[in-house]
């Protein structure tokens, strides 16, 4: 069979060539920015695994394909099986229940609950605790994916060969928006923060109704910090009120956020289709992989198969456009 | 219903555009429910032109545009938010909104009027979030609104018609003002509620975003808002003590 060419190695394009390779086909994988780093959105990710949290304010297709992800990601990285727990201030506790009504595989945790679970948390009486749900390291599992297509002999090369490919899959994401008429952006902004006197174990989400903020524990006091949702394409800057806000919503949590180091300020865009739902779609020789929205390790698996399958068998999955119109 | 700055509105559902699951989902919503006014926020979209690919689609949406000045806090914040709303949009009106506390969301009246001044003086056709107060809402036909927008109840909280006597009271001081039930309501009955007083419309946004299916509550709305003006067209009864039996009582057998 001949050579495929992916261009983008963020999560997308890096999934992408992972099922591609492992149905045999030959890859060249294109990057300008070499190496996963911070070009791409995945970089900046939570990298939760979360298809009940999510499933809350999404679609079904994100609860069904997202529950593949975590055995997926299980084959090249380390995923860890601890949950989420997802909490609110007693005065917005209707947030609490109205979550607890839009979604499933969870139960009720008491404040003595909470206590054993995370008892770093501060002043919460009542949760909800997704016990299946996990969670990585967006940046271990993007260099754990790229060292894993090395050894299959993909290198990430910076400019396209010479040859010509028979098909070139576009995994560009927000910067594909030259040939996606319909891509947007929606800006996310997220901190990363060193903590040591706090000890969280696993995703934590507090509901609040102007401010949600999730904290996902990247080890050894390391926390994300994440994330802002704004309908904007502005990838330069964070502002001082989503800034304050992150942080003040973390100091919520536990007071000794307050002490915490500031590692790092992320600013990107997530690329999104109208409709918030990844497509898989052919235009000319190219197929277009892209609109992961905030599902970037949720989605991008199920992305990943359904491509290979349009490329190689030329069957249309659910994630095309006519399959999703039919909805 | 009374023009909006000369403006006939189709009806009286006005339509947040914020927190919607997906913006197909937002689309969906005005398109099932007829709403005949978007209201868009820009202050935190606005930076540098960022905010377009958004903005379009609300464009695109085909309906009254209405900019607001969300999560403004000053008068200058909100004067230089209804400026770039204009270039944006292209449109002379701003919902006027000046946040006073930022836990309840209750207006700043008093910034309000100030604002609202310096920007009618500017051509702008200012629709003010303003309290249920009618000496407020008299300072602010004063300082040149054609529209009044009192709170039901505070932003977010969907409790409905909070006052319903200052609601009346304002619809009897200011009989030639349209005027707009903006932020508290919940359901569609409270929708109906502020129609059937003599309300012009509603403004909402959180009722329908946060449902679970946003575009059948835009539906329920619509039909809501539509249900409330024809009753008061249609001049309803007035609520007695007593029953009043609707087929007379004499005449008929008694022994039985």
């Amino acid at each position: 069979m001949s050579t495929i060419r992916v261009l983008g190695a963020g999560v997308a394009g890096l999934c992408v060539a992972t099922e591609l390779v492992a149905r045999g086909v030959e890859v060249e994988l294109v990057d300008p920015a070499g190496n996963p780093g911070p070009e791409a959105c995945s970089w900046w990710a939570g990298g939760m695994l979360a298809p009940f949290c999510e499933y809350e304010s999404a679609e079904d297709t994100v609860l069904r394909l997202g529950q593949q992800a975590k055995h997926w990601w299980s084959r090249y990285t380390r995923v860890t099986e601890a949950g989420t727990l997802v909490v609110a201030h007693r005065r917005d506790h209707a947030d609490l229940r109205r979550f607890a009504s839009r979604t499933e595989r969870f139960h009720k945790v008491d404040a003595a609950g909470m206590r054993k679970l995370e008892p770093d948390l501060y002043g919460f009486e009542h949760g909800l605790f997704f016990e299946s749900e996990a969670h990585l390291d967006p940046r271990k599992a993007l260099a754990d994916l790229s060292r894993h297509l090395a050894g299959n002999g993909v290198g990430i090369c910076r400019e396209p060969s010479a040859t010509t490919a028979d098909q070139t899959i576009d995994c560009r994401g927000f910067s594909a928006r030259d040939a996606l008429a319909d891509l947007r952006g929606v800006k996310g902004e997220m901190l990363v923060l060193r903590a040591p006197d706090v000890s969280l174990t696993r995703p934590i989400r507090l509901l609040h109704p102007r401010i949600p903020l999730y904290v996902v524990p990247r080890g050894q006091g390391v926390y994300m910090l994440g994330a802002t949702m704004i309908e904007s394409a502005d990838r330069k800057r964070i502002t001082a009120r989503s800034m304050l806000e992150l942080l003040s919503a973390a100091y919520a949590l536990n007071p000794a956020f307050g002490e915490a180091e500031v590692l790092e300020i992320g600013v990107d865009v997530r690329p999104a289709f109208p409709d918030n739902l990844p497509r898989v779609r052919r235009v000319g020789s190219t197929i277009h992989a892209n609109g992961l929205y905030r599902h970037g390790f949720l989605l991008a698996p199920a992305l990943a198969s359904a491509v290979a399958e349009l490329a190689i068998n030329h069957i249309q999955t659910e994630f095309a456009d006519d399959c999703l119109a039919e909805r | 219903m009374r023009p909006f700055y000369g403006t006939e509105l189709p009806n009286g559902l006005m339509l947040g555009t914020a927190q919607y699951p997906s913006p197909a989902i937002l689309q969906a919503a005005f398109r099932e429910s007829g709403a005949a006014v978007a209201t868009v926020s820009l202050r935190r979209e606005g930076t540098g032109g960022a905010g377009q690919a958004f903005w379009q689609m609300i464009r695109d949406l085909g309906v009254h545009i209405l900019p607001n000045t969300a999560g403004c806090h000053t008068v200058k914040e909100a004067v230089t938010t209804a400026h770039m709303a204009r270039e944006v949009f292209g449109t002379p009106w701003i919902k006027l909104e000046l946040i006073g506390h930022t836990d309840s969301l209750q207006p700043d009246v008093f910034q309000l009027v100030e604002a609202a001044k310096i920007l009618s003086e500017e051509d702008f056709r200012v629709f003010p979030y303003t309290t249920d107060d009618l000496i407020v809402g008299e300072r602010l036909l004063k300082a040149g609104c054609e529209v009044l927008m009192p709170w039901g109840a505070p932003i977010g909280s969907g409790l409905g018609l909070a006052n319903p006597y200052a609601l009346r009271s304002m619809r009897a001081e200011f009989p030639d003002t349209p005027l707009v039930v903006d932020a508290g309501i919940g359901l569609p009955s409270h929708a109906a509620a502020a129609m059937e007083m003599g309300f012009d419309a509603v403004l909402l946004n959180t009722a329908v975003a946060k449902a679970g299916d946003p575009v059948a509550m835009a539906k329920a709305m619509a039909r809501a808002v539509e249900a409330g003006a024809l009753a008061h067209a249609a001049d309803p009864m007035e609520p007695r003590d007593m029953a009043e039996p609707s087929t007379p009582v004499i005449g008929k057998a008694f022994l039985s």
